[in-house]
């Protein structure tokens, strides 16, 4: 038998404790559904491929942000005790459904969107896989947005206007976009104290991403571009 | 503060980083050196005195340390308590300038 | 009707190296910012005469002081080694290597402030 504890109610509530069959193989998404279909109909909570595809089932479990279908409960429960909160950073709507509305204004006020150039080419644009940008690019393109970064992040607590890892490594993979055009803008976009400056490189971020992005060079990479741009008198 | 000031102070912050990386070294192995032969007033000021060397050396050290701190206080400040705005960015310039201004007296009093 | 409120980050997310590093780092050099002013004024005195300096390492050499010294030497060698790896990850993107080097910090200010100890004592 488990022994797991639930956050229940918003960001006021309260841990409440269920027990659960110990199952091999099993997932905290597996726990939590039970919880859901068995025990207290009145849980909510997100997951959508449960395969650690989508990020969707992404929650705090003893402490940690991760996503819970592709935790095993054996690897993070060790004495038999779980603990599972919503993730950190987000307001919370119920249980272990938080809002992820700031999370994607975020992405956008960093301008974490391709801008296409003004002038149409007149072929493709060839961009060569092994040029430094392209592979600095590639490095962090795989992100899908599952907001762990962002809930680990201790500047993301201490800093409310704080753009975030997600949206600032998204930002980092289009200035190093070839085929980018907005540089201009989104250089000014994410200096400052609410973008890459406020950085400390404590690289929560980096060590729980799951799928090992590393948000804190990439952040790196946005100090230097910005103080380049700067230096140049272009920022 | 803008971002493009905020840029600045970071660029302000590292280049004096970069001066500290030369001079903390030189300064720790200085300090090692120094309370071997035995910490004296003689020692130091033996060393110091009328050179010109040394006196640039303390006060760029100086310089740098002040800005480095002053930027870097500057920043736990504003991340650990509510105080910003104007006045600490007044507080932040008069520390500068005041830590600069202190060390270099120190530097020419162990000179002259 | 969104709420505004949220859960706060975890201690134990926070219990890795490059954290506690982070941490390190921000408190020896706010101990460090703040003794500068005092270290600046005892050298100054030397403006008073050498014997007048002389005085005040003659104070200085008390075993208290003499700790506290050592404990200066360490925060400064820490902050100096730490540094230098956030300006190796932020200006020469050396992102490899981040345990080894924060474990080769923590040595570095362990050894300068046991050389320093040696010296004094």
């Amino acid at each position: 038998m488990l022994r797991v504890s639930v956050w229940r109610g918003g960001a006021e509530g309260t841990l409440v404790a269920y027990d659960v069959p110990a199952r091999a193989s099993q997932t905290v998404l597996d726990v939590v559904t039970y919880i859901q279909r068995r025990l207290d109909p009145t849980l909510a909570y997100r997951f959508a491929c449960r395969v650690g595809m989508c990020g969707s089932c992404a929650m705090t479990v003893n402490g940690i942000a991760r996503w819970t279908c592709r935790t095993h409960v054996d690897r993070v429960a060790k004495s038999g005790a779980l603990e599972v909160k919503p993730l950190a950073n987000l307001p919370v709507i119920k249980d272990l459904a938080v809002d992820m509305t700031e999370f994607f204004d975020k992405w956008a006020r960093a301008r974490g969107r391709f801008v296409p150039s003004a002038d149409i080419p007149d072929d493709f644009i060839r961009v060569p896989p092994a040029t430094p940008a392209r592979r600095a690019a590639d490095a962090g393109i795989e992100c899908i947005g599952c907001g762990v970064c962002y809930a680990s992040c201790d500047i993301v607590a201490w800093n409310k206007d704080y753009l975030g890892p997600a949206a600032l490594n998204r930002a980092w993979t289009l200035v190093n976009d070839v085929r980018d055009a907005g540089n201009a803008e989104r250089l000014g976009a994410v200096a400052g104290d609410a973008g890459c400056h406020a950085c400390h490189s404590h690289q929560n971020c980096a060590l729980r991403c799951p799928k090992e992005i590393d948000p804190t060079g990439a952040i790196a990479g946005l100090k230097r571009a910005t103080a380049r741009a700067a230096l140049r008198g272009k920022l | 503060m803008s971002a493009r000031a905020e840029t600045w102070l970071w660029l302000a912050q590292r280049g004096a980083a970069i001066v500290l990386a030369a001079a903390v070294t030189v300064h720790l192995a200085t300090i090692v050196y120094a309370v071997h032969l035995g910490l004296s007033a003689a020692a130091i000021i033996g060393r110091i005195a009328g050179n010109r060397a040394w006196l640039a050396f303390y006060i760029a050290f100086a310089i740098a340390a002040a800005i480095h701190g002053g930027i870097g206080l500057r920043t736990v400040v504003r991340e650990t308590t509510p105080w910003r705005g104007a006045s600490l960015e007044l507080a932040t310039v008069l520390f500068v300038v005041f830590l600069a201004l202190a060390g270099t007296r120190a530097a020419l009093a162990l000179f002259a | 009707m969104i709420p505004a409120r949220t859960t706060a980050i975890d201690w134990r997310t926070r219990q890795h190296p490059a954290w506690w590093a982070a941490l390190v780092h921000r408190i020896s050099g706010v101990l460090l910012a703040l003794f500068l002013p005092a270290h600046f004024w005892a050298l100054a005195l030397a403006l008073q005469g050498e014997a007048r300096l002389d005085g005040f390492l003659g104070w200085a050499h008390r075993p208290e002081i003499r700790l506290g010294e050592t404990a200066l030497v360490v925060l400064l060698a820490v902050h100096l080694a730490g540094g230098l790896r956030i300006m190796a990850l932020e200006l020469l993107d050396v992102r490899a290597g981040q345990k080894t080097a924060i474990a080769l910090s923590a040595g570095f200010g362990l050894a300068l402030g046991l050389l320093y100890l040696l010296e004094v004592f």
